[in-house]
């Protein structure tokens, strides 16, 4: 599992493979703090989540969808952002960005609907990590970078998750179904960056420790 | 396979009878000038064979068009299509040694409606597959009942959703086909195919009569 997920991430983003290969307990507890997953679990389990799917919902669901909705708003405020940035995409692909934030955007407002009362706002974000991606929004290879490991982390997120999700079909389906279309995004970003739209015959899930870690740095 | 039953009940050689349709099977017979026939069988098994007979069209495709590839062929193309036939036959053996004994066989294809000589034929016939892939993976994740095998089934869906892409890219290069409306609805979800949809679908390019008898 290490092995296979250095693999994916090596690809992507340096700094993000030291983050989780030297330092992954340590950000798991500060990201999952930031984040309040860990903060509200006690609040949530006292709050019964009405929710798009008509039904009460197992805690171990909810939480996975808090985790896929807090990944959603990450993307979907990068790609607002992205998009607001005077001449940071050029002109010709901002119609690809316009169609991937669009997604992001949609996948947020299913999963609030989803989760009903459970749902979280939008967390406070640092696209520049705190600074290490000081030129997020000004420089289309660092935003193509950062797009790519969003995307390719979306997609190891929702692969982790799918045997909590199992016993719900409908919300099983659902999230296979994003996460299609995650890597349908990570196959173009990939390709705008001129690297291969995959790294072979099979992608590797991570667990959500693995993905907070990795994400942590971009909540404020 | 662990399941010692599910094996003993996979291979339903058909023949050449007409299979009935089993109260609650969703699943129609395909492919009826069949020389093999088999049956996915149940469970899991029936599942995986399911992905295991997409997967053996995909791989079959993708060697042929590498074999002999269409007029004008870019070198980018080359790359990208040696690429994805190399997965889909790694999926084919992946799930062939999953099955084991419970695999079905080899199946017979026809490929007589493809223009192997033609970019928009042998690429337009791509891109089918791939989104018919991705939409059946989707549609079978809650068909399976060990997560194991789900999990296995996350890693090879997205790779597929990689190649429709990228194939969908080649042919409408810079635009939002890779992920278009004609694939992700309005709440940015895929699109999910049950396995009878998807069967027929694959059915004019499969020769080996295969039915699916208790897959549902």
């Amino acid at each position: 599992m290490t092995i296979q997920t250095n693999n994916l991430i090596a690809g992507i983003d340096p700094e993000i493979k030291d983050i989780l290969v030297s330092n992954r307990r340590e950000f798991f507890r500060g990201s999952a703090a930031k984040l309040g997953l860990m903060a509200s679990a006690p609040v949530l389990l006292a709050m019964t989540a009405q929710n798009a799917f008509g039904q009460e919902l197992p805690q171990d669901i909810v939480d996975v969808l808090l985790f896929a909705l807090t990944l959603e708003h990450i993307e979907d405020a990068f790609y607002r952002s992205g998009l607001e940035a005077p001449g940071l995409i050029p002109e010709e692909y901002v119609g690809i960005f316009n169609q991937i934030g669009k997604h992001e955007a949609a996948h947020v407002a299913f999963l609030t609907t989803a989760l009903g009362s459970a749902a979280i706002e939008r967390p406070e974000l640092d696209l520049t990590a705190g600074g290490k991606y000081a030129d997020a929004l000004t420089n289309f290879d660092t935003y193509l970078t950062l797009s790519q490991t969003f995307e390719d982390l979306g997609v190891a997120a929702y692969k982790g998750q799918a045997g909590v999700l199992a016993p719900n079909d409908d919300i099983l389906t659902a999230a296979l179904q994003i996460h299609s279309v995650e890597a349908r995004h990570a196959a173009i970003v990939r390709k705008i960056g001129g690297k291969k739209p995959w790294d072979g015959a099979f992608d590797e899930p991570m667990t959500k420790e693995e993905v907070l870690a990795a994400a942590g740095p971009f909540l404020a | 396979m662990q399941n010692s039953m599910s094996r003993r009940r996979l291979l339903k050689w058909s023949g050449a009878t007409a299979t009935v349709m089993v109260a609650g099977s969703l699943l129609p017979n395909f492919g009826i000038t069949a020389a093999l026939a088999a049956d996915l069988g149940e469970g899991d098994v029936g599942v995986l064979n399911y992905a295991y007979a997409l997967e053996q069209l995909e791989a079959a495709f993708y060697t042929q068009v590498i074999e002999t590839p269409y007029a004008d062929i870019t070198e980018e193309e080359t790359a990208l299509l040696t690429d994805i036939r190399d997965h889909e036959v790694e999926h084919r053996d992946f799930l062939k040694k999953a099955l084991a004994e419970g695999a079905i066989p080899a199946l017979e294809v026809d490929f007589s409606a493809v223009d192997f000589t033609d970019r928009a034929s042998v690429l337009g016939t791509a891109m089918v597959f791939e989104d018919l892939g991705v939409s059946a993976y989707n549609g079978a994740g809650k068909l399976i009942e060990d997560v194991a095998y789900l999990a296995e089934a996350g890693r090879i869906v997205s790779v597929e959703a990689r190649h429709a892409a990228a194939i969908r890219d080649l042919l409408n290069p810079n635009s939002v086909s890779f992920a278009g409306d004609d694939v992700v609805d309005e709440n940015g979800l895929d699109v999910v195919n049950e396995p009878a949809t998807v069967l027929k679908a694959a059915d004019p390019f499969i020769k080996t009569e295969v039915t699916a008898m208790s897959l549902v």
